[in-house]
């Protein structure tokens, strides 16, 4: 689904990635952890295309991406979550979700027709909803949303777009512990139907979710492997797992 | 809802009513007033479009009133007087003049584009006051109004009348445009834009179709106003002119169909009474202004409902 | 078209670019640097040619209404900071936009007020009178060279003060990183205040300069900002040294673009077609060439992204 090979990117003196190989394989769940600093927002922004890698190439489903803008990049299938919450305020989770379903739907240069009486783009993003646990608050305003509602409204908008590769960035930051679980519970069903990339903090979510974890530690992978595999490395041990609550 | 339409219903009853009650009291100058104000609310309700709604800070949209108004004057300088030749010159004209300068202004973003639109308006405005042929610095009288079938411009209630109309339909058509797919996509690359682009919205194309579909609706409202003072002069976009207008829609409230209009009608009456009083009513005019964006975020519409979602 | 015209048309472009990089340097500092606009700018502009013209009146010499004239603008430009401009700093540029748009207007009237709308004329004193002889043959008028070297003077100075002095490294600093700065227990709104005066300074410099050269009157500011506007697309926002490169080549283009143009086009088309298109195509070449620059640096040309 994705590979990832040599991804270099430099900020001045700082190596942000440091030659990068990765991959992920249709329908799996891999994650990416690392310590604060490691480099993971750097990477996930480079896959996402908000940043051109300065060397290295990324391939998805056969097509190289490397040069492609971000919309382009989420119009061939590869949707994201954003760790720090970016939906629309002003809009109700319904029409955020209807957003996202009408970016994917074609060009939006329809000027007459309400958009928010498209069957076309309400019913799928409804459907959306009651999947996510969000059905009865279809209609609240985002902005008064809690929290967790708000981060499970994020992973609907990328869920909106019809993507074949998720992009996870930190999808449970800022949840309380139940919160977490329902959360961990959701994501479990989308691992039939998606392939995921998760960058978590997490750890009962990674090991939980994960068929592969990849271990970011400044800009480099140090390791990946199996969940049992990685808990039993010795240099992933000292770099992070140690230090996790 | 219901406040909202309660609002419009009365907002046009009163000026429906307007031009007979003002020949009945014998105050024939305030349906010329209301008109011109009318006029400048339907220019100003097409930068809501892109200002209000698209959150492009357009400083120069008043260039798109001196080509609809230019359209007319130089049509009829040459003997064409067809209200169509002059409509379909004016909005054509200030349809690829608003692709040529959006397509190089709307790259650039925050304050770039704010001296970028205006600088590009102070260029035409340049090129209006050298050529001298069509009045140059002093302006083009306008012999003859537009023709059209049926409607007499030159008739003060008529084109009282057909003004309202036009005002009308253009806030109209922004509502659907707003409210459509193109709207949402235009909105929700203002909004979040980050999340626009994650999603697979490219902002470009949207801006500039809206940034062509202001300047259009803005060429028609110079056409209105050429008609309604019988004179162009390159003071109709001036940067004064530009400035005024983005005033009249954020006075009103940015985002709000109501707005615009709202917005518009309070400047220019609140100009009109600080005229009575002295000639030099910008010196109070300008700290009124200054004050009101400090102090006074939300606009006009904020005050009566919250805003659409 | 004599050399000796060339020539003189290019020392009168240097001296308008001059005039620009002096307003230019300031608005571009204080977006830099506070990240705020000001078009209101202008109106310093304006305010230090009247004073200096209301002061050399008053005092009956010259010099002394040069130096009141600029401690004015320095002055007025604190006070409208301190005032004015403060609540706008945390604000978007569109509010920062619109309020100082109100300020125009106050400024512009107000000087009618005082002044009348007429035109006023800058009288020059004997010694800054006369004209020196070019190495083309002709003459050139001395005061002319005059705001040429002092242009040149002040653009060393602002290098050596940005480059070389602490002041200049703070503000630097709070141009990438206010909380920073403000960290380091600096005091930012003085900072800001003082950046601000010295803006105002620079620009009420121009202003005094231009007196005697160009028409006093209210709205004087406005034409040279927009101008400004290009120079710093062109050079690229809150580079000084931009502003100094897009100035000499916006002073440049526009004057020789203004004096040569309908003769140029002339010798190619029709005098009568020449005669129509010179003046029009010559007041919109700047405006094309900060097109040009943009469609291929968005950032101008020394402007960094973001």
């Amino acid at each position: 689904m994705l590979d990832v090979r040599g991804l270099t990117k430099s900020f001045g003196a700082l190596r942000a990635s440091d030659g990068i190989d990765f991959d992920v394989r249709e329908g799996e769940t891999h994650a990416v952890i690392g310590p604060n600093g490691a480099g993971k927002t750097t990477f996930i922004s480079q896959l996402a295309g908000n940043l051109l890698p300065d060397a290295g190439r990324i391939i998805f489903a056969g097509e190289d991406i490397t040069e492609l803008s971000a919309p382009k990049r989420a119009r061939k299938g590869l949707a994201r979550s954003f760790q720090i919450t970016s939906i629309y305020p002003e809009f109700s989770a319904l029409h955020n979700v209807a957003l996202a379903v009408q970016a994917r739907s074609g060009h939006s240069f329809r000027f007459w027709r309400p958009a928010h009486s498209e069957k076309e783009l309400i019913s799928p993003a409804r459907r959306i909803l009651e999947d996510v646990g969000l059905a009865e608050r279809a209609q609240v305003r985002a902005a008064n949303l809690s929290h967790g509602e708000q981060r499970q409204l994020e992973v609907a908008m990328a869920l909106g777009t019809q993507p074949r590769l998720l992009l996870l960035d930190e999808p449970m930051a800022g949840m309380g512990a139940e919160e977490s679980q329902r959360m961990i519970a959701f994501l479990g069903s989308l691992k039939q139907r998606h392939s995921i990339i998760l960058v978590e903090h997490d750890m009962d979510a990674v090991f939980r979710l994960a068929d592969r974890i990849s271990v970011l530690v400044y800009g480099r992978l140090i390791a990946t492997g199996t969940p049992e595999r990685i808990k039993m490395n010795e240099e992933v041990r000292r770099a992070y797992l140690g230090e996790d609550a | 809802m219901n406040a909202r339409l309660i609002g419009w219903i009365t907002g046009i009853a009163l000026l429906l009513a307007l031009p007979p009650l003002m020949q009945a009291m014998g105050q024939l100058y305030y349906i010329d007033l209301v008109r011109r104000i009318m006029i400048l609310a339907i220019a100003a309700v097409s930068l809501n479009l892109i200002l209000g709604y698209g959150g492009l800070v357009s400083f120069g949209h008043a260039a798109y009133l001196g080509i609809g108004g230019y359209a007319v004057g130089i049509l009829a300088f040459y003997g064409i007087t067809s209200g169509w030749a002059h409509l379909a010159v004016a909005i054509g004209a200030s349809a690829l003049v608003a692709l040529a300068i959006g397509a190089v202004c709307i790259r650039t973003s925050g304050i770039y584009f704010i001296m970028i639109t205006l600088a590009f308006t102070q260029m035409l405005y340049y090129l209006a006051v050298s050529v001298a042929e069509y009045g140059g610095d002093d302006g083009l009288r306008l012999k003859i109004h537009s023709r059209f079938p049926l409607i007499d411009l030159a008739d003060p209630v008529t084109s009282y009348y057909v003004v309202l109309v036009v005002m009308l339909l253009c806030v109209y058509l922004v509502y659907r445009i707003i409210n459509s797919r193109f709207g949402m996509a235009l909105r929700a690359a203002k909004s979040n834009e980050a999340r626009a682009r994650a999603l697979g919205f490219s902002p470009y194309p949207y801006r500039l179709t809206a940034f062509v579909i202001a300047g259009a609706m803005c060429g028609l409202a110079g056409v209105l106003y050429a008609n309604h003072t019988a004179y162009i002069a390159p003071g109709f976009m001036s940067w004064l002119q530009s400035g005024e207008l983005m005033f009249m829609v954020i006075l009103g409230g940015m985002a709000s169909t109501a707005g615009p209009v709202l917005g518009t009608f309070a400047l220019l009456l609140v100009e009109e009474v600080l005229k009575g009083w002295t000639e030099h009513w910008q010196v109070i005019l300008g700290p009124l202004l200054v004050l009101s964006v400090i102090f006074f975020r939300r606009g006009l519409a904020g005050i009566f409902y919250k805003p659409d979602a | 078209m004599t050399l000796g015209l060339v020539f003189e048309q290019l020392l009168n472009g240097l001296q308008y670019g001059v005039m620009l990089f002096l307003m230019a340097a300031g608005l571009t500092l204080v977006f830099g640097i506070m990240n705020l606009v000001n078009l209101a700018h202008g109106s310093l502009f304006m305010m230090g040619a009247y004073f200096a013209i209301a002061a050399a009146q008053w005092t009956g010499n010259y010099a002394a209404g040069v130096v009141l004239g600029l401690a004015g603008a320095l002055v007025l430009g604190m006070l409208v900071e301190v005032t004015a401009l403060r609540p706008l700093y945390e604000r978007d540029h569109l509010d920062q936009v619109l309020a100082t748009f109100g300020l125009i207007l106050f400024f512009n009237e107000l000087v009618a007020i005082i002044w009348g709308r007429a035109a006023l004329y800058a009288a020059l004193p004997s010694w800054l009178r006369g004209s020196i002889p070019l190495f083309t043959g002709s003459r050139y008028p001395y005061y002319r060279v005059v705001v040429l070297a002092v242009g040149l003077i002040v653009a060393l100075w602002l290098w050596y003060m940005v480059t070389r002095t602490r002041l200049g490294m703070l503000v630097r600093a709070g141009a990438s990183n206010r909380a920073m700065v403000a960290a380091l227990g600096v005091n930012i709104r003085l900072l800001y205040t003082v950046v601000f005066g010295v803006g105002a300074a620079l620009a009420g410099l121009a202003g005094l300069m231009a007196g005697p050269v160009f028409v006093v009157q209210p709205g004087m500011g406005e034409l040279i900002l927009i101008q400004v506007f290009v120079v710093i697309v062109i050079g690229g926002i809150g580079s000084v040294r931009g502003a100094l490169v897009g100035a000499v080549i916006v002073g440049v283009i526009d004057t020789m673009g203004r004096a040569f143009l309908k003769p140029m086009l002339a010798t190619m088309l029709s005098a009568s077609a020449a005669e129509k298109a010179g003046p029009a195509l010559a007041s919109m070449l700047i405006y094309l060439l900060m097109a040009a620059v943009l469609t291929f640096r968005p950032q101008g040309l020394f402007g960094s992204r973001g």
